[in-house]
């Protein structure tokens, strides 16, 4: 049997899953080749097959996708909420890590 | 007594400050942010009845599934109301990133301590009111939903843009229905007048009360759950329709109804509000139908449910019994 779970990037809060014991999944659609797959959203399904093709009837009826991944909410790990969090904080001062950084005379080629 | 010093010293550091600041800033709130509780208790409210909406809506054109005239009208048919409970769907999982749990929204919808609009307390007579709801009932959740994809609240909002890019095609292909009707013999011109004469005032109700009556709107505005007052989308609405009217060659069922040279839009008489008020108390001439129905199809899928749950439980005993043979 599934346990309710502790929350996830996409539900954050203490809620589990349905009462029927359904746990939930984050849903992520490859849109096309080449580019990455993104997060488009969450469904309840009783284990991962059912989840996978809940997923494709639920965001890919118009050829959204070409690839879908399914994942337990709780199995995610997420960062603190706060987008002013001092996790991300050690990429705030590092300037020297953009090219704007560094001044080169206008009259150097291709750089 | 907090000293103004004091109270100065941290004001961007509490939680009720940062998410104004967040909401003044139009970025939006995200599940685990810090959010009001009666921020909270509104979107939960309002997205559990929007919810609750798209997945009763279904049943008024369901009733046509079966006598749809042709399997082009079947299939497209088909194709909007699996649309409907995917919308459905897509609001019931924003509704949960705010801590409530869909099994305990369904149960409130079907014991009638949440609602869902009105309009779907009205009956299909003829094949016309499928292609009448799509024209001005989809017509009416558009002017309604579009501003909802840039509420505050970031899993709504995203919803919402999803539900409305599925839309258009709802619109379009009842107002083509009615097109071919309107091409048809004078039976079925008349069936598409009939049909209109029913639905235009409850579509005009789906805007909600007057804003004179709509007590919560300002605090939903302040918010910006809610971008424009009822009376603003209605008129949007109302000049976005009588053009296409006028193409189809239906009369709008209001004596009114009239060109505003100065405002630059239509001017329209006033909905009988003493009828939305009945229909929300559940005097409608569907709502006990409807929600039997919903209770029904929920009460019947329990065994559904509760095999899916066992056979998951049965596969992942098997596995990681095989697991154990295997010496893992
Ligand atoms: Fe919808
Ligand atoms: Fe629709």
């Amino acid at each position: 049997m599934t346990e309710p779970h502790t929350g996830s990037a996409q539900t954050g809060s203490a809620h589990s899953g349905s009462k029927a014991g359904w746990p939930l999944y984050e849903v992520f659609v490859r849109p096309r080749r080449g580019l990455n797959h993104v997060h488009v959203g969450s469904l309840h399904a009783a284990d991962d097959r059912m989840a996978l093709l809940a997923a494709r009837d639920l965001y890919t009826r118009r050829n959204e996708g070409v690839s879908l991944w399914v994942v337990r909410s709780d199995a995610i790990t997420a960062s603190t909420p706060d987008e002013r969090d001092p996790f991300f904080e050690p990429s705030g001062d590092k300037v020297y890590r953009h090219p704007t950084f560094y001044d080169i005379p206008e009259d150097v080629p291709h750089i | 007594m907090v000293t103004a010093e004091v109270a100065e010293a941290i004001p961007a550091q509490t939680p009720e400050d940062r998410f104004e600041a967040v909401v003044a800033a139009e970025q939006r709130i995200e599940p685990r942010d810090w959010m009001p509780d009666a921020y909270r208790a509104t979107l939960i409210r309002q997205i559990a009845q929007h919810a609750h909406s798209e997945i009763i809506g279904m049943q008024p054109e369901g009733n046509w599934l079966t006598r749809a005239p042709s399997l082009r009208r079947k299939a497209i048919l088909l194709a909007k109301a699996q649309d409907e409970a995917g919308h459905g769907l897509y609001l019931y999982a924003a509704a949960e990133t705010l801590g409530v749990d869909r099994a305990e929204l369904t149960e409130k919808l079907i014991s009638g301590r949440q609602k869902y609009s009105s309009i779907f307390n009205y009956p299909t007579l003829t094949f016309a009111d499928v292609g009448v709801i799509g024209w001005l009932v989809d017509g009416a959740a558009i002017c309604n939903q579009v501003p909802l994809c840039r509420c505050s609240y970031g899993p709504y909002a995203r919803a919402m843009v999803r539900i409305c890019k599925e839309e258009s095609f709802h619109q379009r292909q009842g107002y083509e229905l009615l097109m071919t009707l309107m091409r048809g013999t004078e039976a079925q011109r008349r069936m598409v007048q009939d049909a209109v004469d029913r639905w235009w005032w409850p579509s005009l109700m789906m805007f909600g009360p007057s804003d004179a009556d709509s007590p919560n709107s300002a605090r939903s505005m302040a918010w910006r759950i809610k971008r424009h007052s009822n009376d603003e989308l209605r008129r949007r609405f109302v000049d976005m329709t009588v053009p296409q009217a006028e193409h189809l060659g239906v009369t709008l069922p209001d004596p009114e109804l009239r060109w505003n040279e100065e405002r630059g839009g239509w001017d329209f008489g006033e909905p009988d509000w003493s009828e939305l008020n009945r229909v929300i108390r559940g005097q409608g001439p569907c709502n006990a139908q409807r929600i039997d129905r919903r209770r029904a199809a929920h009460e019947d899928g329990a065994w559904v449910r509760e095999a899916a749950v066992a056979y998951a439980a049965k596969r992942a005993a098997e596995q990681s019994h095989t697991e154990e043979e295997n010496g893992k």
